[in-house]
């Protein structure tokens, strides 16, 4: 890469350039481009299959005809495994979306116009953060039935603390400056002094909480449904392909069943940790001098 | 301190009422009515039924049987188990014990193992020790516990037989310390492998930034032996965003435990809720969800005291 030592470019084109020089996240970023691209197309290119059973392969091992082999049902691994990413990173970024949009408005709400309701949904934050909430999900999942969208949105919503926390900080810092005082002065309303100068402020510190929200909901999907509690049969996700192998049998001679979808699962939320470190660096201001 | 303390106690209340009102409502929530569960199959008459209802205070408003049932709750009384008719607070106790001797062990083992791991890593920050440290703190904090767990049982218990892969105690034989110990090994660590990688994190980048202030190099310049000045001087003063993280430890152990226990047919509380929410066994449910607030809260006391002890400033400031 060229150096341009001396000559500023813009914000964004700084934040690109510290990006690039990150290259573990480059290549993770690379990597989650393709996955996703991957969990989107190729079902529909290859004519991917991950229900039907084939009655001539029951828990067999990669061949010709299964790639990766097939479960103790007859299902194609490699369909499953790659259904099952679409799965799980749907389930990871739409819940990390679900925590952004409670978590926001709240931690906006405390931070700006104080008083009471800072009072209660900080407390309230404080709570359920120190509340396991993998014990909740699951009194929740089981409250409310295990489907695909219940586990999302119970998830999602019970990772709202972080965003308000974040939200909630940045705004009192910024609710003092004086170029917020001169907006207030000159009658600009307190919707526009929000979206345009306290959540623009907050920005950089609410993407990088977004990588990580979706790495870790993607592992608490996970973990739910080697439980049993989380996505169910016939659909696939990481963590319900991964519940086989809780039998001994399909543990110790079967590892076409579980090694593909446990290191998959590893390596994508490796990757999005990674990126997260990466945009955290090339946001970081103090470091550009 | 006695106020300090007192402050912190406080604070926890709020905190349990509000636990006990979600895990009720709930639980009020559930499908399936009490008296359904009680009667499975019988088709007993609706006088009887009525009765029972009565009885039972399923007759009340709401926030009455709410109010009931926290009083029964200080009473020690958590109801009956669907599933096996016993008493909730019995089937809890003893399970109680387990989960408490897995999550702290593994608690003490993820800090024996991370805190010098960072310190090391922050004393030589880009060595080759940093990198290998550092690689199995990111390895460590996307590993999600089942499929740790799972690659330690084949490989240790499976492939070569070092370690047993599920249970507290063989069941043949004396439940001898020993025994305990090493069926404790795997669960253990497998428990303690994400936090470990957040840890080790947490640590270096503390220390890496107390290393850079005055009285560090003061300390050298009175020439003070470099154990010391790291150990001494700059972890102590490092130590508090670490208490922190260890304190936001404690959920994670809890929930990790659940997993854990699963996996390794652990007798503890994790267990248990599985077992309960497999059964819809509400009662056993709700009764699980509160002793583990209570014990998240101790442990969060526990944290704050810790906090208070290392740092003078916090007990006097506030």
């Amino acid at each position: 890469m060229k150096k341009e030592k001396g000559i500023k470019g813009s914000y964004f084109q700084d934040v690109v350039e510290r990006f690039l020089h990150h290259k573990l996240a480059v290549f993770a970023l690379f990597f989650l481009a393709v996955e996703i691209l991957v969990v989107i197309f190729l079902p529909m290119i290859l004519g991917l299959d991950p229900y039907s059973i084939d009655v001539m392969a029951f828990g067999k091992g990669p061949s010709d005809t299964h790639l990766m082999g097939t479960d103790d049902v007859g299902r194609d691994m490699f369909a499953r495994i790659i259904y099952g990413g679409r799965v799980s990173l749907t389930v990871g970024i739409l819940s990390a979306i679900i925590s952004l949009i409670v978590g926001i408005p709240l931690g906006l709400i405390a931070g700006y116009f104080r008083g009471k309701s800072e009072i209660i949904v900080m407390r309230l934050a404080d709570i359920f953060m120190s509340f396991p909430s993998m014990i909740l999900i699951l009194v929740l999942a089981s409250v409310l039935g295990q489907s695909i969208v219940t586990i999302t949105v119970v998830i999602g919503v019970l990772g709202w603390p972080d965003f308000a926390r974040l939200i909630y900080a940045s705004t009192l810092s910024v609710r003092e400056k004086e170029y917020v005082e001169s907006a207030k002065a000159i009658g600009t309303k307190t919707h526009n002094i929000i979206l345009r100068y306290i959540v623009p402020n907050a920005s950089a510190p609410v993407i990088i909480a977004f990588t990580f929200r979706t790495a870790q909901a993607i592992i608490t999907e996970s973990s739910l449904s080697f439980l049993g509690l989380g996505v169910q049969p016939p659909a696939a996700s990481w963590g319900n392909i991964l519940y086989y192998a809780q039998s001994i049998s399909v543990l110790a001679n079967k590892p076409w069943m579980w090694v593909p979808a446990g290191i998959i699962l590893i390596i994508t939320v490796l990757c999005i940790n990674f990126l997260g470190d990466g945009i955290r660096d090339a946001l970081d201001t103090k470091m550009s001098v | 301190m006695g106020k300090y303390v007192l402050r912190r106690l406080l604070v926890a209340i709020p905190t349990f009422i509000g636990i006990t009102v979600l895990v009720f409502f709930l639980s009020y929530l559930a499908p399936g009515s009490p008296l359904e569960m009680l009667f499975m199959d019988s088709n007993a008459d609706a006088q009887v039924m009525a009765d029972m209802e009565a009885r039972l205070g399923l007759d009340q408003p709401v926030y009455v049987q709410y109010f009931r049932w926290v009083g029964q709750l200080f009473q020690g009384n958590l109801g009956y188990s669907y599933r096996t008719g016993l008493p909730v607070w019995d089937m809890v106790a003893e399970r109680i014990g387990p989960t408490l001797l897995i999550t702290i062990a593994s608690l003490v083992l993820s800090v024996l193992i991370a805190i010098p791991l960072g310190v090391m890593s922050a004393y030589k920050p880009y060595s080759g020790w940093d990198y290998f440290s550092s690689g199995l703190s990111f390895i460590g904090a996307a590993t999600p516990n089942f499929f740790a767990g799972l690659v330690f049982i084949y490989l240790l218990s499976v492939k070569v037989n070092i370690f047993p892969s599920s249970g507290m105690y063989d069941s043949a034989g004396a439940h001898t310390f020993l025994d305990l110990v090493h069926h404790m090994v795997l669960p253990t660590f497998v428990l303690s492998i994400q936090q470990i990688g957040s840890l080790i994190r947490q640590t270096r980048g503390s220390v890496l930034e107390v290393l850079q202030d005055d009285f560090i190099r003061t300390a050298r310049a009175k020439g003070c032996l470099e154990s010391r000045v790291l150990f001494r001087h700059a972890l102590r003063n490092a130590l508090s965003p670490v208490i922190t993280r260890i304190g936001s430890m404690i959920p994670f152990l809890v929930g990790g435990a659940v997993v854990t226990e699963q996996l390794f047919s652990w007798p503890g509380l994790g267990s248990l809720m599985v077992l309960s929410i497999n059964s819809r066994d509400y009662p056993v449910i709700m009764g699980i969800t509160v002793v583990i607030a209570v014990a998240v809260l101790i442990g969060n006391l526990i944290i704050d005291l810790i906090y208070s002890v290392l740092d003078p400033r916090i007990r006097y400031s506030k």
